[in-house]
């Protein structure tokens, strides 16, 4: 697996960069492992509390494992108003996974919220590894899942 | 070389230096300004706003945390303008909402006349004023506790919720918490806000700090009680 070490001669050793570090690190790995980030801090520097606080700071930083195929659905205004809460249901009923999200047990799949991707018009929208699907319905997104991955 | 000058405060013309925050001059010419997450050795923060000062001409005055702020030529600051005390009421009502069961957050709200909390109160153990953080890296150079998650969700701890190789044990973060030492045991314990001292006079959590508030129960619960 390609670490951090990799990256040193692409950006300097600056505090400035700590972020683009942990993003190498999570392109990498898929998620920030606590060992990794002990090791950004020994080799930057910067003390290990800076480079958690950033860590959790950001919602797109994972400090958990994630599943091979990332699920997301927007909960946006427009998005809620047009049902997307019970497509996340449905979402989180097929996969076996909690109603605050998560990945499946088997490690296939994660499902996540997000705010708003800023595609109001394709209400409700879900994204499942980068690809948008506009308009689905409970029905849609259960079929989805099972045509295409399953 | 040292550039001199001077600025309104509270009607009177004041000197000061370059660098020099009003929280500073203000205490320089005898003026006490409260203060919560201050504390003389670390960085200014302004995180709890307690230090709050009118600044600029009356009608087109904003409030400023006199900490943080620094002092400059020919401003006009205010330091207990009815508009700066009420705020500082609300905000002592806000904290001690929070925390009702701090000494420090007790005390201070009683020395500024809070006689209601018109807030449920939540019993949180942390009021986020960074203290300790910039205790154990200033001053301690530990670098082991510090601001995680963000929001409403916003803690204080270590990396990952484990202990930390950082830290040395020194408990520098517990002696700075204004939260951690617990108010008086008395018989009005269950309330929100205790202001027992409000009924002594003089009020004793300015007199007399050390003699009775440390008492347990303080006088004034006993007096109450009869």
């Amino acid at each position: 697996m390609k670490t951090f070490c990799h990256c040193n001669n692409h950006y300097g050793l600056e505090n400035s960069s700590i972020i683009l570090f942990m993003q190498n690190i999570q392109r990498n790995c898929g998620y920030l492992p606590e060992d990794e980030l002990k090791r950004l801090a020994d080799n930057t520097g910067t003390p290990l509390m800076d480079i958690y606080s950033i860590a959790t700071f950001y919602k797109s930083f994972k400090l958990e494992p994630q599943g091979e195929h990332t699920i997301t659905v927007c909960t946006g205004t427009a998005c809620h108003l047009r049902g997307s809460g019970e497509v996340f249901e449905e979402m989180a009923a097929v996969l076996g996974v909690g109603s605050g999200g998560g990945t499946s047990e088997d490690g296939k799949y994660t499902l996540e919220k997000v705010n708003c991707l800023g595609a109001c018009a394709l209400a409700p929208l879900i994204v499942i590894d980068g690809h948008y699907h506009g308009n689905v319905t409970p029905g849609k997104a259960r079929e989805m899942i099972e045509e295409h991955y399953k | 070389m040292v550039i001199l000058f001077g600025f309104t405060l509270n009607g009177f013309e004041v000197l000061a230096w370059e660098n020099m925050s009003i929280l500073e001059v203000a205490g320089f010419y005898g003026i006490e300004i409260p203060t919560l997450c201050f504390m003389e050795g670390l960085s200014p923060y302004g995180g709890c706003r307690l230090c709050l000062v009118e600044v600029g001409p009356v009608g087109k005055s904003r409030l400023v945390t006199s900490c943080t702020y620094p002092a400059r030529e020919g401003i006009e600051v205010r330091t207990h303008s009815q508009k700066v005390l009420q705020q500082r009421r609300m905000l002592l009502e806000l904290y001690v909402a929070a925390c009702p069961s701090s000494k420090w957050l007790q005390d201070l709200a009683s020395k500024h006349h809070v006689t209601e909390v018109r807030f449920k109160p939540k019993g949180e153990e942390c009021i986020l004023c960074g203290r300790c953080v910039r205790m154990c890296r200033e001053q301690m150079m530990g670098e082991a506790i510090g601001y995680v998650d963000r929001g409403t969700q916003r803690r204080i701890t270590t990396p990952f919720d484990k202990k930390s190789e950082d830290c040395r044990l020194c408990g520098g973060c517990m002696y700075v918490c204004p939260v951690c030492q617990l108010r008086c045991q008395g018989p009005k314990e269950e309330s929100t806000l205790c202001s027992s001292c409000l009924n002594l006079y003089p009020p004793c959590a300015e007199k007399f700090e050390e003699v009775m508030c440390y008492m347990d129960p303080c006088a004034a619960c006993e007096l109450e009680k009869g």
